[in-house]
């Protein structure tokens, strides 16, 4: 008799109660929702476009970033996306970086590091993971981490690399031939 | 009339070997063997760690590639830069020109023997004349001693339309190669010109293709 049947719950008060209602899903932010990676889909500290930041950001939590940083990033075990509007002269440390904007400053991602098509980098990225879409621009250098755990199976791929390409040989040097070496005496 | 007759002698190499696709960042992509990037794959090996630096256009391929080999890669893409307005001074007759000073405050900054090897494509042939040699000079300061450096240079039957390139590779020997629009050739090399150009090198290999290019594998 007293149970709620559908359609019939009692719908939460309006009237004031002594301790505020913190609603635990955030406000929709349709502007940035296309960007965003499916595994930072969960709720993230956000910073928008007209935000200007000069110093030290660090955190503990994953932050979405689409404004404007000058001095250094450091979320160690939380992940970053750069947003297309962000513009960074910073550098980043984070778990996983995801970079749409412009970055200048080196970033060490623990995990992996993602260039999208609109990301342009100068800078050094040292992470175990890299991800580049075609389209990015990135000067700098990628220093691979290794990790324990994969070291084999990278070894073996390396090794099916080269395989690979070498069973093909046949066909490749029919079309060229090699002309003629010049030595020179080394200056330096 | 001649042009079109010259692509139809141009010979099986320069035959697309697989289907044309379209990337984001430039035209379509065709296959070609090369015989020099064979000898560059030898070079660096999987074997051991190497620092290699590529000069072209960002490519995603060439990045995951290297990197999954172990080696730590920069990469450079000197043409873009030298369109920087930043590193134009006005001149004797106060029009702009491009300092080569300026320039290589930015670029091509590594220390002495820091490099393995060095993917230069056909850089040599698009860049601004008094970037050239300095470029060279710079590299062959920044290559170890037996370091390698992989160049594609016109030869002059590719006409001065010959269109820009960048170079994903695909495997060992393997290239796709896929037309930018954006630069013209600015110069063919005979292959005096580039013995001059890498001089102070210990060594120079041709290959011949039948695509009007010659790959050249220089050694430090």
């Amino acid at each position: 008799m007293w149970k709620s049947t559908p359609g019939t719950e009692t719908k939460p008060s309006t009237t004031p109660n002594t301790a505020p209602v913190m609603s635990t899903t955030p406000p929709p932010r349709p502007s940035i929702e296309p960007v965003r990676s499916k595994e930072f889909a969960s709720e993230m500290a956000h910073i928008g476009k007209s935000v200007l930041i000069r110093g030290e950001l660090s955190g503990s939590e994953d932050l979405y970033l689409d404004g404007e940083v000058e001095g250094n990033i450091a979320l160690l075990e939380h992940n970053l996306i750069i947003g297309p509007n962000g513009r960074i002269r910073a550098n980043v440390t984070a778990k996983d970086v995801v970079v749409h904007g412009k970055v200048e400053g080196n970033i060490q991602g623990h995990e992996r590091v993602e260039l999208k098509k609109s990301a342009v980098l100068n800078g050094d990225i040292s992470t175990q993971r890299i991800v580049i879409e075609d389209g990015a621009f990135f000067k700098g250098a990628i220093d691979i981490r290794k990790e324990a755990k994969s070291e084999p199976k990278r070894e073996m791929a390396a090794a099916a690399g080269y395989s690979g390409s070498s069973s093909s040989s046949g066909s490749a040097m029919s079309a060229q031939r090699s002309l003629v070496e010049t030595k020179f005496e080394p200056k330096g | 009339m001649a042009p079109d007759l010259l692509k139809f002698f141009r010979g099986s190499a320069a035959q697309p070997q697989t289907a044309p696709s379209a990337g984001s960042k430039g035209g379509v992509r065709t296959q070609r063997s090369s015989s020099g990037l064979k000898e560059f794959s030898k070079s660096i090996g999987p074997e051991s760690p190497k620092v290699v630096l590529d000069l072209g256009p960002t490519s995603p391929t060439n990045l995951m590639r290297l990197t999954g080999m172990g080696h730590k890669v920069y990469n450079e893409d000197l043409l873009m830069a030298s369109l920087d307005t930043r590193y134009q001074v006005k001149g004797s007759d106060g029009r702009l020109e491009l300092s080569p000073a300026e320039f290589f405050k930015d670029s091509l900054v590594f220390e002495e023997g820091a490099l393995d090897a060095v993917l230069a494509w056909d850089l040599p042939d698009y860049l601004p004349e008094p970037l050239v040699k300095p470029m060279v000079d710079r590299l062959h300061r920044a290559l170890k001693p037996g370091g390698v450096l992989l160049g594609f240079f016109h030869t002059r039957e590719a006409g001065p339309e010959a269109p820009y390139h960048r170079y994903h590779i695909t495997g060992g020997e393997t290239l796709d190669v896929q037309v930018m629009e954006r630069f013209k050739l600015a110069r063919v090399f005979n292959n005096r010109h580039i013995e001059n150009l890498f001089h102070d090198f210990k060594s120079v290999k041709f290959f011949l293709a039948r695509d009007y290019f010659r790959e050249v594998l220089v050694v430090r």
